[in-house]
């Protein structure tokens, strides 16, 4: 973004504080373009009327991100890379995270073709009220028979997730491409061989391609800037992953290298980058525990230093579920707490006589003590305390959990003590046990002072439920 | 339009942006229908009268070349290729432009060479097009690669060295150490090409003074020495490879063994015999209780050089830190995820206790990987860009509680508490590689020294940071056919 305060966007907005953004005024919606919470599109005076065409085109191009952004694939698997204007994620925060995609061959049998496709897009991760998934597929043409190649697209392409076609070789990628047209397929990948053939069919099908030249830069900006210069608009850099000893390390540098030219203004090279976590089955560890292991190393590496598409291969849990938590750790925004909205839930089927209990409406800390519950059965009612979106020992400590907030919670969810429940018992985090007294006092209940730790909410159940008269 | 073939190769070449390939000789072109005529010149073209490039662009955009046939090379030729830019025909510049003057340099070389004219673009004389275009493809977009070189500078702000400090005392040093581990002293983010990462990473593996509770991954390793602190470390450094150990005195906890101090600070002595390699020395988290532990910990050890676990803002840090003074150990500066409380905290032990420079360690807190690792993971990048970038209070190597990842869930429960979630697979394989990527994370962040506890763990991470670190030599791997690869 060239641009980075509200009233530098707000010079090319109508300035009429007309509303229909959704915003009371043009500035503060300038904030929100500035802080990348809102779209020129969002301004329908900027995008409708002809007199602002000028400052919406130099508006869009001073909001644009520093690396460019790249969808691959459609519909509502559709994954967009790039976007990223910082370096580091405090800065601002990282947009559209690390993609996984999973390679399969094009010698693989139907049936186990078919399955493993189904497998990397039914994966599913649970964390913090949603749940993290697998991106695309990798199609790797181990056959380099564009017959065989074109097969095996076919098949992938019915499962409905974004591919990557992986071949040197033009008629085996052309092939491809008229076996799935309109999937909008990401091309792997133009070469200092091959690139006139791979380019032209970037072109000719409008999807988007990566450039790969291994451990030279001036190589991978060379075909960048060609393709570039030649019309094609999205475009993948490749600049090889080796996975073991020196060649790693100059593979590490290399994409930091990428990363800080593109994010500092070079944009012959401002595109997203691909690491090849892959490689490590090529470097002859003969366990493949111990492979899928360091595959998974890799993946960290290049998630959090700015790989922002992955090929990998190992479909072991114990790989993917670190993997996709590793992306959301790098890719989620610093700059708003993660909250769930502040009501009162429902774990399991909660009765009169069912314990009553509250946490704060942190995302982290509300859904490690909702499946402590309900993954131990316990049938309960949970109020999550609007905090700020701050954990129980920090906000007891700050004072956005105080017995005021607590009591106003119970208001606003209209929950009555006297009358849901029988007991007019409220169970408080043991790290909010200095509340106990100010409650007993606001609520008019009787308050049980939990664990310091969720996980022990079990055995205080058995102790402690139904209380003592 | 077509043309001759000889000029739809590309030839290996490679130049830089910003220089001008001046080829000097005389270039004739003979065109397939008009006679013999002269075009010399830098670039321009003389012909009936004085033309310019884009005018012969102009002049052959209606006719239908077959092709340039008999282009010889006699005597000079300029050609400056900054003079083929915009609005100029890609056809012409492919003709006449970029691919001509490269080969006209190399016929020209070969004349100079030999003295003699040497004529180009005869059928016999040329290579043949080397990729095979059908062509459909061969639009003329992609006609040329156009230069680019990659430039790459460092990072101006990074102007501050993180402290250097060591851990243990050898005989040199007036200790009983083996060795002594070093670390910070960096001038750039971890691995990066900016300045030269002068210590690796490090790993200290825990030690507990009472048998405890464990996941069951991480007690089949340790399951049989569990009750004797001594056997403990010996297993840790002989058979895990540990660089440091640490001993956690939590017996000492009131509500655990209410071990006295004096009793604890036998188990250091114990620990101290049975290894040669720095020893870090933890509490029990108690605050009460902690200092007092501590110091005598520190009493018993003196001139030892240990890392005395930990100072905190919510104890009596002043009492840890003169301990650690006085009997020559360093100090463990902890605080919990807040980068203005590490700095309070650090200030507070510089200024108030007097703790040199070169025996501060900060532990500015792990979360796991899923359980708040993105604020570990900032909170440690902020800090040591911060240091780099100037702040003095900051300039110091850290350490990381990664044994924290055995607290997620995803590390040591059977399975998934959720119906939905796909399957969590065994999870004798999903607790060492949380161990591994959270502390990895955190290696990538600026973290210095891990204390750890699965083998596995610590072999990977020291693989994969010495990697980077670029210590670890290996048989390169050709990934350029990574494509066809059998996995």
């Amino acid at each position: 973004m060239k641009i980075n305060s509200p009233l530098e966007a707000y010079k090319y907005l109508p300035q009429t504080n007309c509303g229909e953004c959704g915003e009371a005024t043009c500035m503060a919606f300038a904030s929100k373009l500035i802080d990348r919470s809102g779209k020129t599109t969002d301004c329908s005076p900027l995008i409708k009327e002809k007199k602002f065409a000028k400052k919406l085109a130099e508006l869009d191009r001073l909001l644009a991100p520093e690396i460019k952004e790249v969808e691959v694939g459609v519909g509502e698997r559709a994954v967009k890379i790039g976007g990223d204007d910082v370096l580091y994620r405090h800065k601002l925060t990282f947009f559209n995270k690390t993609k996984m995609f999973f390679d399969v061959t094009d010698t693989m049998e139907e049936a186990a073709l078919v399955e493993r496709v189904k497998n990397i897009a039914n994966f599913k991760k649970f964390y913090v009220g949603r749940h993290l998934l697998l991106d695309g597929v990798a199609i790797r043409s181990v056959s380099n028979d564009p017959a065989k190649f074109a097969a095996a697209v076919k098949k992938v392409a019915e499962v409905g997730i974004p591919m990557i076609f992986c071949s040197f070789n033009p008629e085996v990628l052309k092939a491809g491409l008229e076996a799935a047209k309109d999937a909008n397929p990401l091309l792997y990948a133009a070469n200092k061989d091959n690139w006139k053939e791979i380019g032209e069919l970037a072109l000719e099908y409008n999807v988007p391609v990566v450039v790969s030249a291994v451990n030279d830069l001036d190589a991978l900006k060379t075909l960048a800037k060609t393709f570039a210069e030649a019309g094609i608009k999205n475009i993948v850099l490749d600049p090889g992953t080796c996975p073991t000893g020196k060649g790693m390390k100059e593979s590490f540098s290399n994409f930091l290298k990428i990363r800080r030219a593109g994010i500092m203004g070079d944009t012959e090279i401002a595109y997203p980058i691909m690491a090849l976590p892959f490689t490590a089955w090529m470097a002859g560890i003969s366990d493949p525990v111990s492979a899928s292991y360091w595959e998974t190393a890799m993946a960290a590496v290049f998630t959090i230093r700015y790989g922002d598409i992955m090929i990998l291969h190992s479909m072991e849990p114990y790989a993917t579920i670190p993997e996709v938590h590793m992306a959301e750790t790098i890719y989620t925004d610093p700059r708003t707490p993660v909250a769930v909205d502040s009501k009162m839930y429902k774990v399991g089927n909660p009765t009169a006589d069912s314990p009553v209990l509250f946490t704060t409406n942190f995302a982290l800390t509300y859904y490690t003590v909702e499946s402590d519950l309900s993954s131990n059965g316990i049938d309960c009612w949970l109020l999550a305390v609007n905090t700020d979106g701050i954990g129980v020992e920090a906000s007891v400590a700050g004072g956005q959990l105080t017995a005021d907030k607590v009591k106003d919670a119970f208001d606003k969810s209209g929950f009555d003590l006297k009358k849901d429940v029988t007991h007019n018992t409220v169970i408080t985090p043991g790290l909010a046990a200095r509340l106990q007294g100010d409650l007993e006092d606001k609520l008019s209940a009787n308050i049980l002072v939990g664990p310091m730790d969720s996980g022990r909410l079990p055995g205080f159940m058995e102790k402690n439920w139904p209380p003592k008269k | 339009m077509k043309y001759g073939a000889g000029f739809a190769s590309a030839p290996n070449y490679s130049f830089h942006k910003g220089k001008n390939l001046e080829v000097k000789s005389v270039l004739f072109l003979y065109l397939s229908n008009s006679s013999k005529r002269k075009i010399y010149g830098k670039g321009e073209v003389y012909m009936a009268k004085k033309a310019k490039l884009s005018e012969m662009t102009d002049m052959f955009k209606d006719m239908d070349i077959l092709s340039l046939e008999g282009v010889t090379i006699e005597g000079d030729v300029e050609i400056e290729l900054n003079g083929l830019g915009g609005g100029f025909d890609p056809m012409l510049a492919a003709l006449l432009g970029q691919e001509n003057a490269v080969l006209a340099q190399h016929f020209a070389r070969l004349a100079s060479m030999f003295g003699v004219p040497v004529g180009i673009g005869a059928p016999a004389g040329v290579p043949a097009a080397a990729p095979a275009v059908s062509p459909a493809l061969a639009a003329p977009k992609l006609k040329d690669l156009i230069p680019a070189k990659f430039d790459f500078e460092n990072i101006a702000e990074w102007a501050n060295q993180i402290q250097e400090v060591p851990i243990g005392n050898t005989s040199a040093d007036g200790g009983s150490r083996g060795k002594r581990v070093m670390l910070g002293g960096e001038k750039a983010l971890p691995f990066f090409p900016d300045a030269v990462m002068p210590n690796r990473n490090q790993v200290t593996i825990d030690v507990f003074d009472m048998r405890i509770g464990l996941a069951k991954a991480v007690k089949v390793n340790y399951d049989e020495v569990m009750d004797s602190p001594g056997e403990w470390a010996k297993k840790n450094v002989e058979k895990f490879n540990a660089d440091m150990i640490t001993i956690h005195l939590i017996s000492t906890d009131p509500l655990i063994k209410d071990t006295p101090a004096k009793e604890a600070a036998k188990t250091v002595e114990e620990v101290l015999q049975a290894v040669d390699v720095p020893i870090a020395i933890g509490g029990s988290g108690n605050p009460q209780k902690d200092p007092e532990v501590l110091a005598k910990a520190a009493e018993v050890a003196e001139g030892e050089r240990c890392l005395i676990a930990s100072a905190s803002l919510n104890l009596d840090y002043a009492k840890i830190a003169e301990a650690a003074l006085k009997y020559d150990h360093d100090v463990l500066s902890w605080t919990q995820l807040d980068m203005n409380s590490q700095k309070e905290l650090n200030r507070k032990l510089m200024k108030q206790c007097n703790v040199p420079r070169d025996r501060i360690i900060m532990d500015p807190t792990t979360a796991a990987l899923g359980y708040g690792l993105d604020y570990a993971y900032t909170n440690m990048e902020r800090i040591r860009l911060a240091a780099l970038m100037g702040d003095d209070e900051l300039t110091f190597p850290m350490s990381s509680g990664t044994t924290n990842a055995w607290g997620a869930r995803e590390s040591w429960m059977v399975s998934s508490p959720l119906k939905e979630d796909s399957d969590w697979g065994p999870r004798e394989y999903r607790g060492p590689i949380w161990e591994i990527i959270t502390g990895l994370s955190l290696a990538i962040a600026g973290n210095d020294l891990f204390m750890m506890m699965h083998p596995t763990s610590v072999a990977v991470l020291k693989q994969i940071t010495q990697t980077l670190f670029g210590s670890i030599e290996a048989e390169p791997v050709d990934i350029a056919n990574w494509i066809g690869a059998e996995v």
